[in-house]
Parts: C-alpha cells; structure tokens; sequence
C-alpha cells in the first residue's frame, strides 16, 4: 500500500489548497520501499480531471507554462521555450519531453510492478518459514514430552529392579536361615538322640547283666547227637596261627580279586589301544596326500616325524607290550593331533565348499580357486597333448607300416604272415641247401673213398706192374738177394708216388674243403668216414707241424702204408 | 517247606506230595533252611526257641532255648551247622553251633533292617555294631567265627550292610535322613564314600549287580543312581517322572477284559465255575501310545517314611536289567536295560505292586499286585498269568526256584507253585 504523500507545488498558491483538497495524501516511505508493494495506482479519471483542470487554468497558462519548463529543465530535458525568449513554445521539444515523460513513466511502471512482485514473493515465503517454525516448536515440545515420560518410565522400571533384587536377596537370607536352622535343629536333634541312646544302653547293659546273672539251666542248647560238620572236618581251636591264616585267607581273597580285574583292565586296555592305533592309522590315511609333501611347514614335518616315530616306538611296544605313561600319553598325543589335523581339513573344506555356495569370495579363495582352476586346465592341456601324441604316434606307426589306413591291421598280419612264410621259404631252402650240401659231400666222400679206392687199386696194378716189371727185369739179374726187393721196390714206389703227388692235393683239398665245409651240426652222418679222415687230419696235422714243405709224401706213404696195413 | 500254626510241612517241589511232616511246641514264626538243605530251623519268637528238624533223621531233633534273652531274629550261618539268634532289644547275638554244642557271643549289635551279612561264598559275616553311639563294622571268619576286623564307619546312623556278590566289597549306607553310602574292601578299607546330596531324605534301596560291576543306589528322590565298581562314582541318574515321553519305552498298561458270558448258557443256580469266572476279572497287558502319564500318588507330607522313592530295586541274574519300583507311582515297574543305561520297558498295572522277582537262570520278571493273577515280564513279551482256582487268590508275594523252571506264589493262607514250561528248542 502505498502512502500518499502531499506533493506541494509551491508556484500556484491560489490553487494549492484545491490542489490540497482534491488530491489525496500520496507518501513514499522510503524505508518501507523494500518491503511494501508499491502499489501506483492512478486516481480515477475524475480526479485526474479536476487536477489536471486545477493545476493549468486560463488564468495561469503562461505561470503554469513557465512552471513546467522549470521543473522540465531541472530534470534534464531541453527547454519547451523556443530559442528566442518569446513566449512561444517549442512544440517538437514539449512532444520530446512527453515522449521521454511517457517512456519515463512506462519505465517506473515496470520497475514498480517488479518490486511488487517481489515484495509478493517475499511475503509469501515468509509465511511459509513462520508456519515451518510453528510446525517445528510443536514437534520439538512433543519430543520434550516424549522424553520426560520415557525417563518417568525407565525410572518406574529400575525402581520395581531394586524392589525385585531386594525381594531376592531377602529369600537368599531366608534360605540361608532355613537352612542354619535346619542344621542346628539336626545337631540338637543328633545330640537328643546320643542321649537317649545312651539311655538305651544303659538300659540294655542292665538287661543283659541280668539276662547273664540268671544262668539258670533255660538258656540252654538241646540236641540229640552233634551233627558232623558241613566239610567233615574238625572244629579247630581258635590261636593265633589261625588269626594268620585267616588274615591270609582274606588278603588272598582280595588279591585275587584284584588281579582278575586288572586282567580284565589290561585286556580291555589292550584292546583300546589296538583301535586307536588302528584309528590313527585311518586318519592318516584320510588326511590328504598334500600333507606329507615334504615341502611342508616345519610344523607339520616334525609331526610327521613323530608319528612315524611314534607308530615305530609304538609298533615296538606293542610287540614288548610296555603299557608306561610316556608311551600312553604319546599314542593320545598322536592321536589328538591327527585328529586336529584331520578336523581343520575337514573345517577347511567345508569352508570352501560353503563360500563356494555362497559366492562371496575373499582374495585368498580366488587365488586358491584360480590356481585350482589353472591347474585343472593345465592338466587337461597336458591331457589332451598327451592324447594328441598318442594318436600322431599311432599314425605315424600306421603311416610306417602301411599306406593304406583302413586295413592296417589287415596289412600287419599279413607282413607277418609274408614275412613268416619269406623266412619259412628261406628255411625250406636253407635245408635243402644244406642237404644238397650234405649229399655233395657225401658224393665228396664217396668220391674221395673211391678215388682213394681207385687209387689204392691203381696203386696195387701199378705196383703189381711195377713188381712184374721188375721181376721180369730181375729175374735177369738172378735173384741175388730176397731181402731188397721189398726195400727196392719201396723205394720204387716212392718214385712213382712222386708222380702222383701232383694228383694227391687235390684230392686231399678236396678232403679238406668236405671236411671244413661239413657244418658242426651235422656231424653225425659221414660217422664211419669220420675217424679215418680225423686220423688223417691229424696226422697230417702232426706232420706237417714238422716237416712243411715236402712232407706230403711220407703221410700218404704212412697212410698208405695203414691202409695196406689194415687191409 | 511250609508251616502252618505249630506244625512244619515239608513238601516235595516238583509234586508237592507230602514228605514230612514235624510238630514244634508252639507257633511257628520263620522257618529257614540250612544251606545244604538238610536241615529246617524253625523260630517261635514268642517263646524264644529255635527248633532244628534233620530231614534225613526224621528222629533228630534239636532246640535252642534263649530263655529269657527273648528272641527276635533267627538265621542259618552259611556252613549250615550254626545257628544266630538274634535276642530281644538286640543285646546280643548268639552263636549255636551243632556240631560242638558251643555258644559264641557277639556284642552289641545294631537294630538295622539289615544288619547281619553273610558273602555269597558263606566265607565271611559282617555284623554291624554300635557302641558309645558310634558305628562299627565287624567282619568274622565264618569257618571259626573270629574276629577278622572291626572298624568303625562314618555314619550317622548305619541303616544296613550288604556284601558285593564277588565277596571283596561291603556297601553300608546311612539312615535316610542322611544320604550316605560308604564302601569298604574286605580288610576294612574305605575304598570311597558316595553323597549325592544333603538335605532331602536319603537312601531307600540298594542292590548290587550280579556282577559287581554296579551298585544302585535307589533314593527317596525318585531317582536311582548306579555306581561303577572302577571308580565308585557315579556314572548315571536314572529317573522316575510320571510322564514318560521317550519314544524308545514301551509301556505295557493290564487292561481289563470284560468277561464274555454267554447268556444261552446260564442256568440257575450258577455252577460254581461260572460263579468265579463271573466274578473274577481276566486282564491282559495292551501297549500304550507314548507319551503316557501313570497314576501318581502324592505322598502325606507329615509322616515319617512316606510312600516317596525308589523303595524296590533288583538286578537281574544275566546283569541286563534293572526293575525299581517308584513308591509315588506304586502301580508301575520300571525296567532299565543296564547295558544301554535307558528306560526300556514299563508295566503299567491296575493295582498295587506287592512283589516282583527276578528268575535266577533268565531275564525274566515275575510280579505280583495282590490280585489272583501274576505278571511275567522277559524281553520277549509280558504275560498275565491267572491263577485258576475258586475264589481269591491274592498273591502277596512270589519266590522262585533256583532253577528257574518254578514259582511259589504266596497268599495270606494258601500259596500255589507255578510250573514254567521249557520251550523245546
């Protein structure tokens, strides 16, 4: 709301107290501008009228005119007089100034409705924010509220805990009571009763003194003949030696007792220790191979040497059946850490198997996964390589072996079965070469016998010639001497073998080559030749040794001389 | 043997017939006989004789005559030639023997329910004494009756001694305001004492296995607790709630049948047979469902020796079972399998129980309630028994044979022998 203020226009005297009395107070705080809507409102039309009639009359044009220029001027417009000083006016310069007044005020209009708007927002937020801290000093007197009954609570709650602990303990102390008085009550009782007790006594030792006094013949055993005893023995007197004894017997009685159930014990504990051992056995043998790698922590190293320690000492003990404390604790130790062991592998595969479930993987199980999974791979890779090889492999023997793939195996057998008959062929042929052999030298032989034959023969004519020749030639002679003819004709003879030498190698090379050719597993058929021509071997052999060159003749003229020999 | 009034019946066990037949001077309170079973002795408290009759010598005869000592109790020494009379108040205890007409004393004895033992291979007697109101114990060689030891026990009040079947241990246990048994080793040792708790009452029952592996302990808290002859300690509670729940148990309930009568058949006046089988009720024993409550008895609080606990323990000759008898619950027995620790088997019965009793050769339990019929238990199955006869027949208590092949069931004034057939195997 904007607050009229008088505007004094101190030129028209006359006219101010119309102007006054017409115009309505108009005032523009200028502290209020922030936060009031200006709020410019034009007087009505009527107003405007009388004031615009009562400012500018026909009296006072030219002072109203003279005004206006004034106060134009001041404001910084040209003047509206011409430039002469007449009294005429500018009329372009007085339609400059309106327009510039009407721009002026356009400009004002709009600066004023800008201010309103914001004084509107301004206002509007402001109410908002008092309503916000209307609402939050309820809130906040609510919580204050709140709170004080929760403490009035709590302090209700803690003041009925005291009630109770009291009540408690009271029952404690009165327990307590009970219970002294119960026990004073059983002593006072206890001692009530040793007293009537001993009352009783007395009174029964009274009794039996006058039960003992009467010895009269009614207390008194009547029997017709004494019964033997039971075991037929005698009754004994009652001495010290039979105090012994039967002190004796009793400490019999119980040892033998004793020594039965510590049988029983040791059996039971043998059989106890056969399990665990047995049990200590199986767990080892679940744990994991991974354990006894020997790259392992030294912890578990030592502990393997002392459970192969252990089932050593142990295996020993058994065997002397020791049952001492050291060994018995070391067989529980043993067996506690392997079972240690044998849990925390279990707990850590159950881990493993509940995080894999579950998914949620720490960095030690990803690697520990990774690796697996690497390894797994890499062992399928090995895998596969290994298959791969195996199958080239197997190619390359068929590719060796055949060209063919489909009946490789066809081809295998019959390579085989060619090659066996290849080499039964060979063997055919090696025997018949070597009964061709055998035959030739058979035929060699026989040849050489007969040669041998042929010559001896030969030999005989020729020196039975020779003889008739020299008989016919010393008959001439006259028979001079019976005893050198055989010499003569021997050396004779010599001559003529002379001749034959030439022919004699060959045969005997021939011998010779029979003889080397013959195999050594065939030595049984040429038997009857055999020894003749060993014998000649070897007496060429002895020989020869001697005598090399020229040494030919006298072994044939020996062996000559052993045929006619043997002949 | 049976003795009716002032007179001595002695029967043959596998017919019944009549052997012999003795007359005493007046009635006749316990008879007992000698181990070798060739002798009966027969007490008349109220006179105060013990008369001894020889069934290979019906002329023999014999009586012990404590005059005015008075006589209470009366019992066989082992070697069956001895005879201890126990006078009246307690005074003493004496010693007859047959074969030497001697007479020992033993002194101030105590007035216990079980105060004189013998061991199981008759060599040993323990007799409890209490002089200066102290406790003792005084173990006698039996073949000489002297003085082996004597040592003196920590209890309040000794309620009762009992020798371990292998003869090396003596169990005594105190009063039952005071929850106290103490084990001793045959030369006088306390081997260990057991106290499971201090206040309630205390010890009701004891009976040890067969084996002397165990002792149980039944007490006045329902409970039963076995001790281990290694240790003596204790290795298990066995409880006797009212609510059995464990699925494990079977409980077997006596039903009643209703006696099926033909109507055609009645005739008037009723026979005699069908007078009794009209009035008597048939039972038969019907599993129940678990969980099963029993019939609970709460005991009157103000009495002396209530109807709590555990009052009736026995093992059984094979050392597998254990059957008690809980006094709130007084209809049922219970039946532990000792090798598995657990409750196994309850009978559930429609009356009290009187009596029960292990069969000496098997598994096998025999029980009775009072009425005309007798329970047996085995492993296998339970039985209802009836007793055929006319009228009542209340069986109060039952004994069996040594043999196992037999029974004696007791009445008031009948009793009946039970013959148990042998299964052809």
């Amino acid at each position: 709301m904007g607050d009229w203020k008088t505007i004094t226009v101190p030129v028209l005297s006359s006219d101010s107290k119309n102007i006054f009395s017409y115009t309505s107070e108009r005032k523009i705080s200028p502290t209020s501008m922030n936060s009031q809507v200006l709020r410019l409102s034009l007087p009505s039309s009527k107003n405007m009228h009388s004031f615009f009639s009562a400012f500018c009359t026909e009296e006072n044009i030219e002072q109203s005119i003279s005004y206006i220029d004034r106060e134009l001027t001041t404001l910084g417009f040209p003047s509206i007089y011409a430039e002469s000083k007449g009294k005429e006016l500018n009329l372009i310069s007085i339609i400059n100034c309106m327009n510039e007044l009407l721009a002026l005020q356009h400009k004002n209009l709009r600066a004023q409705e800008e201010v309103e708007m914001q004084h509107m927002k301004l206002g509007s937020d402001m109410d908002h924010l008092q309503n916000c801290y209307a609402k939050l000093k309820d809130q906040l007197e609510l919580s204050k509220r709140e709170i004080v009954g929760l403490q009035e609570r709590d302090r209700q709650l803690q003041s009925k805990n005291r009630n109770l602990h009291q009540l408690l303990k009271n029952e404690k102390d009165e327990v307590q009571k009970l219970q002294n008085i119960i026990s004073s009550r059983a002593t006072q009782y206890n001692h009530d009763m040793k007293r009537k007790e001993r009352e009783y006594n007395k009174l029964k030792e009274r009794l039996h003194q006058l039960v003992m006094n009467k010895k009269d013949k009614k207390i008194a055993m009547e029997i017709l003949n004494c019964v033997g005893r039971a075991d037929g023995k005698r009754g004994a007197w009652r001495t010290d030696k039979t105090e012994a004894r039967n002190e004796e017997e009793m400490y019999k009685v119980l040892l033998s007792d004793y020594e039965q159930r510590q049988k029983q014990l040791l059996l039971e504990n043998a059989e106890l220790k056969k399990v665990l051992q047995q049990m200590k056995k199986d767990i080892i043998s679940l744990l994991p191979p991974q354990k006894q790698k020997p790259k392992e922590k030294s912890e578990d190293g030592l502990v393997l040497s002392d459970q192969e320690e252990d089932t050593g000492e142990l295996n020993k003990e058994n065997m002397w059946e020791l049952s001492c404390e050291t060994v018995r604790e070391q067989l529980t130790n043993s067996i506690r850490k392997q079972w240690r062991m044998l849990k925390n592998h279990v707990e850590k595969l159950d881990n493993q198997v509940s995080r894999g479930h579950s998914g949620a993987l720490t960095e030690k199980d990803v690697i520990s996964r990774e690796d697996h999974e690497l390894e797994t791979e890499k062992l399928e890779l090995e895998i596969q390589q290994c298959k791969e090889m195996i199958k080239t492999q197997q190619q390359l023997l068929q590719q060796q072996l055949t060209c063919d793939d489909d009946t490789t195996l066809f081809l295998q057998d019959c390579y085989l079965l060619e090659e066996r008959e290849r080499l039964q062929e060979e063997w055919r042929l090696f025997r018949e070469q070597k009964k061709n052999f055998e035959k030739e030298r058979k035929s060699f032989t026989e040849a050489a016998i007969r040669l041998g034959l042929e010559r001896k023969a030969f030999e005989e004519d020729r020196g039975s010639w020779l003889k008739h020749q020299f008989l016919t030639m010393t008959a001439d002679c006259k028979s001079e001497n019976a005893t050198t003819p055989s010499a003569f004709l021997r050396s004779k003879y010599l001559v003529q073998m002379m001749f034959l030498h030439s022919s004699e190698p060959d045969i005997r090379l021939v011998k010779c080559a029979s003889r080397q050719r013959k195999p050594p597993s065939v030595l049984s058929t040429p038997v009857s030749a055999e020894p003749c021509q060993t014998s000649q071997y070897i007496a060429q052999n002895s020989v020869v040794s001697e005598k090399p060159a020229a040494d030919n003749m006298p072994n044939l003229w020996v062996e000559n001389d052993d045929k006619e020999e043997t002949e | 043997a049976s003795c009716v009034q002032h007179r001595l019946v002695v029967r043959d066990a596998s017919s019944l017939q009549l052997l012999q037949l003795y007359t005493c001077l007046d009635q006749i309170q316990y008879i007992e006989w000698s181990s070798d079973s060739l002798f009966i002795l027969c007490a008349l408290y109220k006179r105060g004789i013990v008369q001894v009759w020889s069934l290979e010598q019906p002329a023999w005869h014999c009586r012990i005559d404590e005059g005015s000592a008075g006589l209470v109790a009366s019992c066989w020494s082992p070697d069956g030639r001895h005879i201890l009379n126990t006078t009246e108040f307690h005074l003493r205890i004496t010693v007859w023997s047959l074969c030497t007409k001697s007479v020992s004393y033993i002194k101030y004895p105590k007035a216990c329910q079980q105060g004189v033992v013998f061991t199981k291979d008759g060599r040993y007697m323990a007799v409890a004494e209490r002089r200066d109101c102290k406790d003792f114990i005084s173990i006698f060689v039996c073949s000489n009756w002297q003085l082996l030891r004597h040592f003196d026990t920590e209890t309040q009040d000794l309620s009762g001694i009992e020798w371990a079947p292998n003869g090396c241990v003596l169990a005594a246990w105190d009063t039952c305001l005071e929850y106290k048994v103490l084990l001793y080793s045959l030369d006088g040792r306390l081997l260990s004492s057991f106290r499971a708790y201090e206040w309630p009452l205390g010890v009701k029952s004891i009976a040890w296995s067969p084996s002397s592996q165990f002792l149980a302990i039944g007490s006045f808290d329902e409970k039963v607790r076995i001790l281990n002859h290694v240790t003596w300690k204790k290795i298990t509670e066995l409880d006797h709630p009212a609510t059995i729940a464990s699925k494990n148990t079977i409980v077997y309930k006596e039903v009643e049948k209703s006696p099926t009568v033909d109507t055609e058949r009645l005739s008037f006046p009723p026979t005699r047979e069908l007078a009794s089988s009209l009035f008597s009720t048939q039972s038969k024993y019907d599993i129940s469902q678990v969980p099963v409550s029993l019939q609970y008895v709460k005991p009157v609080a103000d009495r002396a020796n209530p109807k709590v606990g555990v009052g009736m323990l026995a093992f059984s000759a094979d050392n597998c079972f254990l059957a008690t008898r809980n006094d709130n619950i007084p209809n049922a027995v219970w039946i532990w399998d000792i090798r598995k620790l657990k409750l196994s088997v309850v009978l559930e019965q429609l009356c009290t129980i009187q009596c029960f009793q292990w069969d000496p050769c098997q598994p096998r339990l025999a029980v009775c309630t009072g009425t005309s019929r007798v329970y047996l238990w085995s492993p296998a199955g339970c039985v209802v028994v009836q007793v055929p006869g006319e009228g009542d027949f209340q069986i109060v208590s039952l004994s069996w044979h040594s043999s196992g092949d037999s029974m004696v069931l007791l009445s008031k004034d009948n009793f009946c022998v039970c013959y148990l057939e042998r299964e052809e195997v």
